[in-house]
């Protein structure tokens, strides 16, 4: 059949010839999941299963359920910010869909849209369905992947007409502080910038508290903060996430929403109603367990010699393997048969290094760290 | 939160971390680590150490048993005295003070379902103080010490995903 132009131009991700390679062999340590070794709290599910046994399985009103939204809005008072339940926020079909509704609602075919990256991979072709144009603003490793004023400017993003921040970051674990973000929050009101700031690893931070973009002075109206329940809760699969913004973006928002998919499944709704009032300690404990694993994990590579920052947040390590990724990536999966993902693979600025995910249970860290051990030894 | 409680949080999931590992999860330095172990052990918080055992597992296991016991006190004779001469028993695996209908739980661990009746009859029934005991043999065992008994790895997971 023939297919659109649109279709046929989008290339195919990066990750695909590593999952690829990996599924290929059965003896593999995957140090390469972008997504919680844990399963969703037992309370959130039992909360889907009773919805189920209680019949609730219509639709929802299209901006998700009302007492939903109000435990979202209650949720973010944690990260300071403060969106009105009734009208500034949308419950989407996981982060994805808010972040590609974000991109139909506020891109023109033409306009640019500046995203940092290394990042996560789905923005570019989000743009490029959208109509947009990426402008790619590396961000550097001397800054630990933190987005700075100077490589905006450097990249010419005072042209831009959005921005696309992805921070607690994937692939590195970078963050942000609130004094990094008001340098890049001063840009954006100079150049006139508007913000799409995925945040979904927000609950996922070690050290420091999350900061936002969204509460700088000026940003609040023009920034859409992306966020869900995957990551913090464990539920990728159940496939739900959420924007909040002023009412007219999540307006738009919703008008795309009501007629591509009307509204976000129901039984995940009712599972994250639950994970809302009464999950955050199981959500503490995974973080406990994360931060551990992460020292364990970045130690090792510095201890092997791969220069490894300390990741603030996300379940990532993005350690610096001193040349080629992806030939790196390949020779360990060949050799040692522990899979990574290669930092190029996530954009400019993440060559020579790699994606390594701590997502993965503290024994199989430790095997996978002592065979990667090995492998650098013996390269 | 403080180093002895960072270790013993690690020691509570595993016991059978080594020190340097400890001290990568926890940013301590080993030294740290290997003082807040001791620290721990001498203020009697870490008791021991032990396995976590499927005993269904195991040719010629054991047997384990609930019991509930209940006692009556004197002026001369309390709790403490009650759970003192229960505790010396090799049997008894876990002596708890409960409240509710019976007064202490107590895990037995026998060989065969017959040693631990007779241990129950012969042993402990006969003290002064005990007037009632009631033994629940355990059938099978789900979870124990926090963990799950399951079969091996359901990790179901995208091998690698963005």
């Amino acid at each position: 059949m023939r297919l659109s132009d649109r279709a046929r131009d989008l290339p195919e991700s990066g990750i695909r010839k590593f999952f690829e390679l990996a599924e290929a062999r059965d003896d593999v340590i995957s140090l390469g999941v972008g997504e919680p070794d844990f399963s969703a709290p037992w309370a959130a599910r039992t909360a889907a299963i009773d919805s189920l046994e209680r019949g609730k399985t219509s639709y929802t009103s299209n901006r998700g359920m009302a007492a939903l939204r109000e435990r979202i809005s209650a949720h973010h008072e944690r990260y300071d910010q403060s969106y009105d339940p009734a009208e500034e926020v949308l419950v989407t079909t996981g982060a994805s869909e808010a972040v590609d509704l974000a991109f139909r609602a506020l891109v023109d075919p033409g306009d640019t849209v500046a995203v940092h990256e290394p990042t996560y991979i789905s923005y570019g072709p989000g743009i490029e369905l959208a109509g947009g144009e990426q402008l790619t603003v590396p961000t550097r490793a001397e800054d630990d992947f933190a987005l700075t004023r100077e490589s905006l400017e450097a990249a010419g993003a005072a042209e831009a007409d959005l921005l696309v921040l992805c921070y607690p970051n994937n692939p590195t674990g970078a963050t942000m502080t609130e004094e990094e973000y008001a340098e890049v929050a001063a840009f954006c009101r100079d150049e006139d910038l508007r913000v799409i700031a995925d945040e979904i690893y927000s609950a996922l931070t070690y050290g420091a508290d999350h900061a936002s973009i969204a509460t700088q002075p000026g940003m609040r109206e023009r920034t859409v903060v992306v966020n869900g329940f995957s990551k913090a809760y464990a539920m990728t699969g159940l496939r739900l996430g959420y924007a909040l913004g002023p009412t007219d973006v999540i307006d738009a928002m919703n008008r795309i929403h009501q007629y591509t998919m009307l509204s976000a499944p129901t039984t995940p709704q009712y599972a994250a109603i639950e994970a809302l009032d009464r999950c955050d300690d199981e959500v503490a404990e995974m973080v406990e367990e994360y931060n551990r694993r992460r020292r364990l994990v970045v130690s090792r590579f510095n201890e092997m010699g791969l220069d490894t920052f300390e990741p603030g947040g996300a379940f990532y390590a993005f350690p610096d393997c001193g040349g080629d990724d992806e030939a790196f990536a390949e020779e360990l999966l060949e050799a040692q048969g522990v899979a990574v993902v290669p930092g190029s693979v996530f954009g400019e600025g993440g060559e020579g290094h790699l994606r390594v995910s701590y997502a993965t249970s503290m024994r199989e860290l430790k095997e996978a760290t002592d065979r990667i051990a090995t492998f650098v030894e013996n390269r | 939160m403080d180093a002895e409680r960072e270790v013993l949080d690690v020691l509570a999931r595993n016991a059978r971390e080594d020190i340097d590992d400890i001290a990568a999860q926890t940013g301590l330095d080993a030294d740290a680590v290997a003082d807040a172990i001791d620290a721990l052990e001498a203020d009697n918080v870490v008791h021991g150490y032990q396995a976590v055992v499927d005993w269904d597992r195991v040719d010629e296991g054991k047997i384990r048993a609930i019991v509930e016991i209940n006692v009556e006190l004197d002026r001369e004779t309390g709790y403490e005295q009650v759970a003192d001469r229960i505790a010396k028993f090799p049997a008894v695996d876990a002596l708890h003070l409960v409240s509710g209908d019976y007064d202490f739980a107590v895990e037995v661990l026998g060989e065969t379902m017959e040693d631990v009746s007779r241990f129950i009859s012969e042993q402990v029934a006969p003290m002064p103080e005990v007037t009632q005991t009631v033994t629940h043999y355990i059938m099978d065992t789900y979870k124990d010490g926090g963990i799950r008994f399951e079969d091996g790895d359901d990790d179901d997971r995208l091998s690698v995903s963005p």
